[in-house]
């Protein structure tokens, strides 16, 4: 490995850690806004005592998501500084809008709702909750229409004096067709993972015999709930797929392992090849007639581009060299993405349906063992889905502009990128431990007791905050 | 040296605003940090000491999220040459800021001794080298690194620190330790007032004189040899805000105490600045090499959408920021946290523990 390889594995080790608790906590913020908008509407001491209980989960995950996006926002220079001077007049904007308007809207609200119950009327506080849950999505926005320049460059010419690419139109890139479907799908995606992670810690704390009303309406309202983003997300991603087959042929082939341009293409569900950069051809693979073809072209003859003419149209387009992404990893990263969304899908209409007979879902021990493995699914889809959409563009970091191999620090030496890597995977790996066994203590220990009323103040004694959720 | 036009200088200046928001902000909170045991004794009164900082810890750090974005979309060259050339510390201050952040959500997690005294630790180890790093890369960035024609930076770590850089490094810990001590004098009650005022005034004329000292060798450190107009009579102002805090310190005026603190690392981190201009970083391999804005800078297309944006959202940032500060203005006491204990709790003191009692009696620490 030289030292490209080891800042790419660092970029790549950083972001997927990152991305274990970032769809959580935009999924969280939304789900507890959602509780405590019930408690406002109803007054029932049960969505209160969701609303405190889910947040704990929503606060973990919030702090280590927020520590470990403060690499993320300074590996680009440190890693990465001939691509940000490439790419710096355009891929920056979006970055610095993300800390303007995002980043300070969540950190600051969420001070306010954590350390702000009692203190703030109900109402503003509810309003603290919900703006929590706008930013993290805003910043999700931001974060998207940047990587969906590098997927699809837009908006954009090229300087010919220093080289580099240039912001022509910035509304070609925040409104870039790429990250109008990327949002939705990742963010519906973060929305179904907080989903089975709810439904998990209920289902784990019904199994253990805590008949608490807090987990019997969570899975309630959980399971549609999830049905739905996790149909969005499919939907989505379905429609990026083709998107993708336009913009980026070569991921699309290099996904379905299609060698040779086919029309009326069948898809593969499963083969074993060779794990090497090119395999010749697939062996054992179970295919699907034409199904590729109606998935990429919505037509039961349509034609799908191979890899093979793909390649030889960029090296007509770019010069020579090989154009492909490791197929085994497209290929593989592809179905687990896809695979996983399956489950996701089906888990939660399968709830549905046992709950349909009162009382069958909460017999039902079976479902509720599968919710607490299901806990990881979507954490497996959402990694799969990164490593498929950055791995897919290789050998590009800006498609059809600037190659991976140039982009990467010149003056950074092969030493300090491991050092640093080391650092990271030693404190990520921390967190991520404590951050579950917090996880699990939260869990254990479960909701606050349905208390009496809290009396009220004696008159003329100052008014004592709710520190329920604080430090 | 082309000088930088109208809309680069404003970003420059805009960045430098960003920056001396940070360090004002993030740096009683680094102070806070590093004095959490010191200050601290009992857990009821540690959580008092995080409490003061809660609420605004994260939103504080964002202001250097935001520089380092602003600094990438308006100079990408100076974000590029910056990030990598300081690579290694950078490294440094990223895990440490990393370890301080998780430190105040994850320590009233549980009531063993040994996670919360984890967890101290690493809020006052991450505090301490973050608030001793920056002083050391910004000397750096103001007395220039060796970088080549490219503006790649050749330096290694260890030719970072140099004595005029360490300097720099423990005047920045100095300064936000105190500015963090008088910050707990300002919002805390009772005895955590007498030894954060104690502490105060301990630290003040140290970081007074680490001030000077500094300031004077950033005078006469220029590579022209000539002595910048502008950025000394900053840092004349910078030295009497300082001492101004000394002196309203011994009055026991903490209010002002904390305005001449916040000040002096406003009025320092300017006459940096003012100093830096109108390089982004020089080079010290060979003047010729210096990255200047204007070379640094990104299109003026690029620059006009960011100034848009920043006229609509800065104002907003402010003002929802503001707002914070004003709802979480009151003093705390350790009797904020001590108060009636949960019933659940006395049952389970009275039970002999429950499954989650700690070593710790109910009374000081309800959950």
């Amino acid at each position: 490995m030289n030292t490209l390889d080891w800042a790419r594995t660092q970029f790549g080790i950083t972001t997927l850690f990152h991305f274990i608790f970032v769809p959580m906590s935009i999924g969280l913020a939304g789900w507890v806004a959602l509780c405590q908008t019930l408690y406002h509407r109803t007054g029932r001491d049960v969505y209160l005592r969701m609303t405190k209980f889910w947040a704990r989960f929503f606060l973990i995950s919030m702090a280590i998501g927020v520590v470990t996006g403060i690499v993320q926002e300074f590996q680009f220079g440190m890693n990465w500084s001939l691509y940000s001077r490439y790419v710096g007049d355009i891929f920056g904007a979006p970055l610095a809008m993300e800390g303007l308007m995002a980043f300070f809207l969540e950190s600051t609200f969420i001070g306010l709702w954590i350390f702000g119950w009692g203190r703030l009327s109900p109402r503003v506080h509810l309003a603290c909750a919900w703006m929590v849950a706008f930013g993290t999505a805003l910043s999700a926005y931001f974060i998207l229409a940047a990587n969906s320049w590098m997927q699809h460059p837009v908006g954009y010419t090229l300087n010919t004096a220093t080289g580099h690419a240039q912001l022509k139109n910035i509304f070609s890139v925040l409104f870039n067709s790429t990250a109008l479907l990327a949002f939705p799908h990742t963010i519906f995606g973060a929305y179904t993972t907080a989903g089975m992670l709810v439904l998990g810690i209920s289902a784990w704390s019904l199994l253990r015999g805590r008949r608490d009303e807090v987990f019997g309406r969570s899975v309630k309202l959980i399971l549609p709930l999830t049905l739905g983003v996790a149909i969005a997300t499919g939907v989505f991603g379905d429609g990026q797929a083709r998107l993708m087959d336009t913009q980026q042929p070569m991921k699309m082939a290099a996904a379905e392992a299609l060698y040779n341009t086919t029309s009326g293409a069948s898809m593969s569900l499963f083969a074993v090849a060779p794990f090497e950069h090119h395999p010749k051809a697939l062996s054992t693979d179970v295919r699907l007639p034409h199904v590729l073809s109606l998935i990429a072209t919505l037509s039961w003859n349509g034609t799908v581009k191979g890899i093979n003419q793909v390649n030889a149209a960029e090296q007509k387009k770019y010069g020579p060299g090989d154009y492909t992404p490791i197929i085994g990893v497209t290929y593989w990263s592809f179905r687990l993405m896809a695979g996983a969304g399956v489950l996701l899908i089906i888990f939660p209409l399968l709830g549905m349906l046992l709950a349909r007979r009162p009382g069958r879902l909460e017999r039902t021990r079976w479902f509720h063992r599968a919710a607490i493995v299901g806990i990881f699914v979507p954490i497996l889809a959402n990694w799969s889905g990164w490593i498929f959409t950055e791995m897919g563009r290789q050998p590009w970091v800006v498609y059809g502009l600037l190659k991976t191999g140039d982009a990467n620090s010149p003056n950074v030496s092969m030493a300090s990128v491991i050092i640093s890597l080391a650092g990271y995977i030693l404190v990520y790996g921390i967190l991520v431990v404590v951050g579950a066994r917090l996880f699990v203590r939260e869990a254990r220990r479960g909701p606050e007791e349905p208390g009496p009323p809290a009396p009220p103040p004696a008159p003329g004694a100052p008014s004592r905050p709710d520190l329920v959720l604080a430090y | 040296m082309r000088d930088p036009n109208f809309l680069q200088t404003l970003w420059f200046v805009l960045i430098g605003v960003l920056w001396v928001g940070y360090f004002v902000l993030e740096g009683f909170d680094f102070g806070v940090g590093i004095l959490l045991r010191v200050i601290g004794h009992s857990n009821a009164e540690k959580r008092t000491v995080i409490h003061t900082i809660g609420p605004v810890w994260d939103g504080n750090e964002v202001w250097l999220l935001t520089a380092g974005g602003a600094t990438f979309a308006a100079f990408p060259g100076w974000y590029a040459s910056l990030f990598s050339g300081f690579y290694l510390a950078l490294f440094l201050i990223l895990l440490a800021l990393i370890i301080r952040g998780v430190s105040f959500e994850f320590w009233g997690k549980d009531d063993s001794p040994r996670w919360r005294a984890t967890w101290e630790w690493t809020a006052t180890i991450g505090s301490f080298m973050a608030a001793l790093l920056w002083g050391v890369g910004w000397a750096n960035i103001v007395h220039g690194v060796a970088m080549n024609a490219q503006h790649n930076v050749t330096a290694q770590i260890w030719d970072l620190l140099h004595p005029y850089a360490l300097l720099g490094g423990l005047l920045t810990l100095a300064l936000f330790t105190a500015h963090g001590a008088i910050f707990l004098a300002l919002r805390t009650r009772g005895e955590l007032v007498d030894r954060a005022r104690a502490l105060a005034r301990l630290l003040a004329p140290v970081s007074t004189v680490l001030l000077g000292g500094f300031l004077v060798w950033t005078a006469f450190d220029q590579p022209a040899g000539g002595v910048k107009a502008v950025p000394q009579v900053i840092a004349a102002l910078a030295l009497i805000c300082s001492l101004g805090a000394l002196l309203t310190l011994n009055r026991k005026q903490e209010g002002r105490a904390f305005a001449f603190s916040a000040a002096t690392i406003a009025l320092l981190f300017v006459s940096l600045f003012a100093e830096l201009f109108p390089a982004a970083l020089p080079s010290t391999t060979n003047h010729a090499f210096t990255l200047t804005l204007a070379a640094a800078s990104s299109s003026h297309y690029t620059q006009v959408v960011m100034t848009v944006v920043a006229v609509i959202f800065v104002p907003i940032v402010l003002l929802y920021t503001g707002w914070t500060y004003w709802v979480f203005r009151h003093r705390l006491g350790v009797e904020d946290f001590e108060g009636t204990p949960t019933p659940i709790a006395v049952l389970a003191s009275k039970l002999g523990g429950g499954p989650d009692a700690g070593g710790e009696p109910p009374t000081t620490t309800p959950v």
